[in-house]
């Protein structure tokens, strides 16, 4: 099959992600080097939550988004050995997706939009900022609809056998992020859009949060959901071994795409708008989406210990040592777990309640996301660049050691940065201040903290770099070989023969959402449309 | 369909995890009072200063005929109303927080004193503190440029000595400005 239009899609895409990354980067050294206040000439609340905005919005929208698109086209295509379908939506979804990212860059850079990536009614940004998140958003759904179809078309012309388990994870991130991205969309669409544009003088900030926080959990699991998928699915192959059990893994999938919905409320906790009742609702299902994290812990590391005792490693924990620790996949993984357990700790604490209190908005918070977010997810990123940018441009990749070099640099750094920003936290300081001006004795214990905090950011901006660097030399140096290696999916110990239709296909599934999210969402909103809420007018910031 | 007996037997441990952990959070909701702010009280935030409780004379601490202790607070861009309290030690205190403008979060460090404070809504939590102590109060919501400094002071005094300065504040029901 000639995938050349396929590849192109996929370079594209992840060219747009990562070039959203490296900027992002930069930001994000600048704010903890402005926060801690070493270089006074720094110190500027006006520049610092730009900055923080214009960071969160590439991170969080921008490089996800455009990575998840271009590996799902890829995963799509390999794994199902077809063509992309419509390659005219695909690439408008791209160019639509492009238009509305520049078209939020010009109020974000010039401090027209410091609303941060949460947005924060009833302190209103540009109507630019929202008008290009929602194109972003429209370009996404595109993706969606490509992958959702593709899946039926493989399904129709293979009956009864059982969809690739990479294709299966892709279109279960697919219906996700359709379902997830509503919230936000209405937030946006019915709220956001028509205050910044003058046609309604008032908005329900209540109302706002709680359409935000539909999108605001399983947007994660979107962002997570390709660095499950190249556990189960790369991770194995790499270290030489078989995935552990192809049924657990998409049960894993289902029930995180079902779980992850419902329980946005875990962020609203400390929120007066929103019963304890739905709040203890959206608590229990949170644990509940805990299940599969750690099922997938479980198998992948089976998987790898298959691995190493089929490479001759023995006894209790002998396999470890003698696993390929400089494949970047294997590698990447090992690190990409290890911020899993001590992420996975911290986000348990958010979902306790009564610990949560202690917490809730301190710098803890930022401490777990980025440890879960930059940690265990982006480095699975780094592991999937590194495997596919050599088979996207047929050049070998540039340097297998100084990947390796990266993406060590990238967990030290991470924890340099994340362990003091956990503990920021437990001492109180607040996430999302510029600068610390409170006169209190406490405040005065947070200081080293701060400046650890930079040496943790700047190691990470370094591999960041380094990180570029190694695509852009894999890219565009003199190519010295013919380069012809094809994706490869690892297999599973027990082949799948057949599979109950509910492990096969979403229908039931979407039931499921459906009446799940009527109740755990419906209920919650229209209350506001009942009891008389008072809108607030928008104010500047 | 083929599931590994270990795999079985780790699920039935991670969902006994998960269901210990959910049962704890429960019995500490139901029995133990440990909750969240979520009253879903509403008020109108352009009026408050209208308003019968949170009118600039009626806010701060707040002591009844049964003793009990009550804090009305409003949050505005960018300080807390009053700037500073002082409450009592190892007492059940009901804070009520209002927000006149934007989203507001009030923090006491080392404390559970925390919550949002959303426009249009009246947050209210019950709490003690065990230690006495000068505490700060901080705004741990992005409500705009000045967010930093916006912060208020919380002094926490013995039972006895806080029981003592109200007596002789001359009958002003505690109320303190
Ligand atoms: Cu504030």
């Amino acid at each position: 099959m000639n995938d050349s239009n396929e590849r192109k899609l996929a370079l594209s895409h992840m060219t747009v992600a990562f070039t959203a990354f490296i900027i992002a980067c930069f930001m994000g050294e600048y704010q903890v080097l402005e926060r801690s206040g070493l270089i006074e000439s720094l110190g500027s609340p006006t520049v610092y939550f730009a900055s923080v905005s214009t960071h969160g919005v590439l991170m969080a929208y921008v490089l996800t988004t455009f990575f998840i698109m271009g590996f799902g086209y890829y995963t799509a295509s390999t794994s199902l050995n077809m063509p992309v379908w419509n390659k005219e939506l695909a690439w408008g979804g791209f160019g639509v997706a492009l238009f509305g990212v520049v078209l939020a860059a010009i109020p974000l850079l010039s401090g027209l939009a410091s609303v941060l990536y949460t947005f924060y009614p009833p302190v209103q940004g540009h109507y630019l900022f929202y008008l290009g998140a929602t194109l972003l958003i429209v370009g996404s759904w595109a993706w969606c609809v490509v992958m959702i179809v593709m899946f039926y078309q493989w399904k129709e012309a293979n009956p009864g056998q059982p969809v690739p388990l990479a294709m299966f994870a892709t279109t279960a991130n697919a219906l996700l992020w359709l379902w997830t991205s509503a919230g936000v969309a209405m937030e946006v669409l019915f709220q956001l859009i028509p205050l910044s544009l003058g046609w309604s003088d008032t908005i329900d900030p209540g109302l706002a949060r709680t359409l935000f926080a539909w999108t605001l959990h399983p947007i994660v699991y979107f962002w997570l959901i390709p660095a499950y998928i190249a556990f189960y699915v790369f991770v194995p192959k790499q270290a030489g071994a078989f995935i552990f059990s192809d049924e657990a893994a998409r049960a894993a999938f289902i029930v995180l795409v079902v779980f992850s919905l419902p329980i946005g409320f875990h962020h609203l906790y400390m929120d007066p708008e929103q019963g304890k009742g739905w709040k203890m609702l959206h608590g229990i299902g949170t644990f509940i989406v805990t299940v599969p994290t750690f099922m997938t812990g479980f198998t992948v590391i089976a998987s790898l210990e298959i691995a190493g005792r089929l490479r001759g490693g023995k006894g209790l924990f002998g396999w470890i040592g003698s696993l390929p620790w400089t494949n970047t996949m294997v590698l990447a993984v090992i690190l990409s777990l290890l911020m899993l357990i001590f992420g996975g700790f911290g986000g348990i604490v958010n979902a306790s309640y009564a610990m949560n209190a202690m917490v809730h908005n301190t710098a803890w918070v930022p401490g777990h996301f980025h440890l879960i977010f930059a940690g265990t997810t982006v480095i699975m990123y780094f592991a999937i660049a590194y495997y596919l940018w050599p088979i996207l441009c047929k050049k070998p990749l540039f340097s297998n050691n100084l990947a390796l070099v990266q993406l060590w640099t990238w967990f030290i750094g991470m924890t340099i940065l994340t362990t003091p920003w956990h503990i920021l936290g437990l001492l109180g300081q607040p996430r999302r201040i510029s600068s610390v001006v409170y006169n209190n004795l406490l405040t005065l214990s947070w200081k080293p903290y701060e400046l650890a905090m930079i040496a943790g950011g700047l190691i990470m901006l370094g591999s960041a770099c380094l990180f570029v660097y190694l695509l852009y030399k894999t890219q565009f140096g003199p190519a010295t070989e013919e380069f012809n290696a094809q994706v490869e999916y690892a297999e599973p110990l027990h082949p799948v023969n057949s599979l109950p239709e509910y492990l096969n296909d979403f229908k039931l599934w979407n039931k499921v959402i459906a009446a799940y999210m009527a109740v755990s969402f419906g209920i919650p909103i229209l209350q506001f449309f009942f009891i008389g809420t008072f809108d607030s007018s928008a104010w500047g910031y | 369909m083929h599931i590994d007996p270990l795999e079985k037997q780790w699920a039935q441990i991670v969902l006994a995890i998960c269901g210990l952990f959910v049962t704890l959070i429960i019995i500490d909701a139901l029995f133990h009072n440990i909750t969240t702010p979520g009253n879903v009280e509403t008020i109108d935030s352009a009026s408050l200063h209208l308003s019968e409780e949170f009118a600039e004379d009626n806010l701060g601490v707040h002591r009844d005929e049964n003793g009990n202790v009550s804090v009305k607070m409003v949050a505005g861009r960018y300080s807390f109303f009053p700037k500073e309290i002082s409450v009592p030690a190892e007492t059940n205190i009901t804070f009520r927080w209002v927000s006149i403008d934007v989203l507001h979060g009030v923090h006491v460090p080392m404390t559970n004193m925390s919550t949002m404070i959303v426009p249009g809504f009246v947050a209210e939590l019950q709490t003690s503190f065990p230690k006495p102590g000068d505490y700060p109060m901080l705004c741990n919501e992005y409500c705009g440029l000045g967010h930093d400094h916006m912060w208020g002071r919380i002094d926490v005094v013995e039972k006895d000595q806080w029981h003592a300065s109200k007596q002789t504040t001359n009958g002003a029901a505690g109320n303190e400005r």
